[in-house]
C-alpha cells in the first residue's frame, strides 16, 4: 500500500489561514488502513481545527468527507454536491488522490495534509516499511525477492558494498544491510549463481512522468481522448 | 599498455607498486593542495586524488588532480558513484584524460548521510560494478554506456576497491572476482589492520587465479594514537581492527604512539612485499601526508623505480 503520515497541525494551520469554509477530504484505501488520512483522522483533524478556531471572532467552518478513492474520478464526483460551500478543500489522501481532487475541482484550491512516504507493508498496526520504489524494472526474481533498490541505501545492483558492518547497512546500526539479506537468502535457496553475475546499469524509469495501458484497453483510451 | 600510466609501468614491470592519497581541500585553497603534495613527490608511483569523501563536499577530484599533475605527481582520480550520473561520469571521464589523468579507481562512495549536505539526493545511477565496466568498455571498444562511439577514446587504467574484511566473508572474494570481470586493472584494499584475515582473503584470490588477472595494493593506515585506533574500530563501518592493534598501542607511552603506529604499518609492508598475490601497498596516511618520506623510508620502498 501507499503509506503516508499527517503533516504537523501547524503547517496544515498555516496552508489553509484565511480560508474561511474548508472541507477536510479523506481516502479510504490506503491511507486508511495506514492510519494517516481514513475516515477517523479525517474526524480527528476537524475537530482540531473546529477546537483551534474557538474564541475566533470570525472562526472559520470546516466539513468532513471521505470518500472510497481519491484516485478514482467515480468516487470524486460524490462530492460534487457539496464542494460549491467551501473556498478550500484539505486532502488526506495520497500524492494521488490529492491531485486527482485537484483536478477534478479545479476552481477550488486544494491542499495537502499528509506527506506521502512510500509504497510498503504493514508490519504491525501503525508500523510500516517501504519496500518498493517503483522503479519499472523489478529485479527480485534475480535477488531473492529482497529489492536492491528501495532496501539498499545506495541501490546498489551488485552488492554488498564493503560497508556492511555486521549484517548492519552502513548507514545505521538498526538498518539490515539489503545485501547480505539477499546473500543470505540465495545461499539458502542454493541461487547464489544469480549475483555472481554482473547486473547491468538499470533502466530507470521513474524519473518521468508515466502512463500505462493494460494491453486490450487501448481502444478505450482512444475514445476518451 | 593499456593507459601508460606510471602505475601501470610500475606494476606490469613487477615493482612493488607504492602509492599515496591527497585529499582536495574543502575551498578553493590551491596552497592546500601543493603543501599536502610536495612531502609525496617521489614517495609514491601515483596519488589518490578523494572525491567528495566521507560525503563531505571539497574541491572536484579531477580539478585537483590536475594540480596534483602541475605538482609532479601522477593522480589516481577517484570517482565515486553517489553524486553524479551517468552522462555527467562519463563526461568527467573524457575532461580528466583529455587533461592527462591516465588512472581512475570507481567507487560507490560513502552514503551522504555521513557527510556535511545530509539532506542531498544521492544519484547511484550506476553502481561502482557498472562504473567500472563502464570505463572498461569507453578504453576498449571506445564506446559510451549507450553503445555509441567514442571520438579519441580515453584510455584509463582502472581501479576498484575491495574490502577483504566486511560482512558476509565468503563472498568477499567473488565479489572481487566480480570487479576482475568487470575489467578491474587493479585493487586497492580498504585499510589492513586484520592480516589474518587478508592472508586468507589473498590466498583465495590466489586459489581462484585471480591474482594473475589483477593488482592487488593492500591498504596501510598508520594510526597516529589509540585514540584514532579506537575510533576506527567502532565508528568506521567495514573497518576491522583487530584488538592486538589497540593493545600494541596501548603497550607504548603515549608520545610514543604514532612511532608505534608507523612501525606498525612498516611491519604490515614487509610482509606485504613478500606476500604472493600482493603487488603492492596503497598507503593511506589520513591528514599525515608529511609523514610520508619517513614511513617511505622506513618501509624500505626508496628510491621509487623509474620506468
Ligand atoms: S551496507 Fe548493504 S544496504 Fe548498505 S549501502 Fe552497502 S550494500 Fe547497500
Amino acid at each position: 500500500m501507499i503509506v503516508a503520515e499527517r503533516k504537523s497541525f501547524a503547517e496544515i494551520k498555516e496552508m489553509i489561514e484565511g480560508y474561511k469554509k474548508v472541507l477536510v477530504v479523506g481516502c479510504g484505501t490506503c491511507v486508511a488502513v495506514c492510519l494517516a488520512g481514513g475516515e477517523k483522522e479525517v474526524g480527528v483533524l476537524a475537530a482540531e481545527l473546529k477546537l483551534s478556531n474557538k474564541g475566533s471572532s470570525d472562526p472559520a467552518g470546516f466539513g468532513e468527507a471521505t470518500v472510497q478513492r481519491q484516485c478514482d474520478m467515480e468516487f470524486l464526483d460524490e462530492l460534487k454536491d457539496i464542494v460549491g460551500e467551501y473556498d478550500a478543500l484539505l486532502s488526506m489522501a495520497c500524492g494521488a488522490g490529492i491531485q486527482f481532487l485537484a483536478e477534478r475541482y479545479p476552481e477550488i484550491p486544494v491542499f495537502p495534509a499528509v506527506n506521502t512516504t512510500f509504497i510498503g507493508v504493514n508490519k504491525d498496526v501503525g508500523w510500516y516499511e517501504e519496500r518498493c520504489k517503483a522503479c519499472g524494472s523489478c529485479v527480485l526474481g534475480m535477488t531473492g525477492g529482497i529489492c536492491p533498490v528501495t532496501m539498499c541505501a545506495k541501490s546498489l545492483f551488485n552488492g554488498p558494498c564493503g560497508g556492511t558492518n555486521h549484517k548492519s547497512c552502513e548507514i545505521n546500526k538498526d538498518q539490515p544491510c539489503a545485501w547480505y539479506m539477499i546473500y543470505e537468502r540465495l545461499a539458502k535457496q542454493g541461487r547464489l549463481e544469480n549475483i555472481l553475475k554482473i547486473s547491468p546499469p538499470n533502466d530507470w524509469r521513474n524519473t518521468k512522468p508515466q502512463t500505462l495501458i493494460q494491453p486490450g484497453y487501448e481502444e478505450r483510451k482512444a475514445a476518451a481522448e | 599498455m593499456k593507459s601508460g600510466s606510471q602505475l601501470e609501468k610500475i606494476l606490469t614491470a613487477g615493482h612493488f607498486a607504492f602509492t599515496g592519497e591527497l585529499g582536495p581541500p574543502r575551498g578553493a585553497n590551491v596552497e592546500a593542495i601543493k603543501k599536502k603534495a610536495a612531502p609525496l613527490k617521489d614517495m609514491v608511483d601515483s596519488v589518490n586524488i578523494t572525491d567528495n569523501q566521507t560525503a563531505v563536499v571539497r574541491m572536484s577530484s579531477w580539478a585537483a588532480s590536475l594540480f596534483a599533475i602541475a605538482e609532479g605527481l601522477e593522480p589516481n582520480f577517484q570517482m565515486v558513484c553517489r553524486d553524479r550520473n551517468r552522462l555527467a561520469m562519463q563526461g568527467d571521464i573524457l575532461g580528466a584524460y583529455a587533461h592527462g589523468i591516465r588512472n581512475m579507481l570507481c567507487l560507490s562512495g560513502d552514503h551522504q548521510q555521513f557527510g556535511d549536505h545530509p539532506q542531498s539526493k544521492g544519484v547511484f545511477d550506476i553502481d561502482s560494478m557498472q562504473l567500472i565496466t563502464m570505463v572498461k568498455d569507453m578504453r576498449d571498444e571506445g564506446k559510451f554506456l549507450n553503445g555509441q562511439e567514442i571520438d579519441d577514446p580515453p584510455k584509463m587504467f582502472i581501479g576498484a576497491a575491495a574490502n577483504p574484511f566486511a560482512e558476509p566473508f565468503d563472498w568477499r572474494v567473488y565479489r572481487l572476482a566480480k570487479k576482475v570481470q568487470a575489467g578491474a586493472d587493479f585493487i586497492q584494499t580498504q585499510c589492513v589492520f586484520n592480516m589474518e584475515r587478508m592472508r586468507e582473503w589473498v590466498k583465495q584470490a590466489n586459489d581462484m587465479g585471480l591474482t594473475e588477472k589483477v593488482y592487488i595494493l593492500a591498504g596501510v593506515t598508520p594510526m597516529k594514537s589509540l585514540g584514532m585506533a579506537r575510533y576506527m574500530k567502532s565508528k568506521v563501518p567495514g573497518m576491522d581492527v583487530p584488538d592486538y592493534i589497540i593493545d600494541r598501542l596501548k603497550g607504548v607511552d603515549k608520545k610514543e604512539q604514532a612511532n608505534e603506529g608507523i612501525k606498525i604499518a612498516c611491519e604490515q609492508i614487509e610482509e606485504f612485499k613478500e606476500m604472493k598475490g600482493v603487488a603492492g601497498v596503497h598507503l593511506m596516511a589520513i591528514e599525515w601526508e608529511h609523514k610520508v618520506p619517513e614511513i617511505a623510508e622506513r618501509a624500505g620502498v626508496l628510491p621509487r623505480p623509474k620506468v
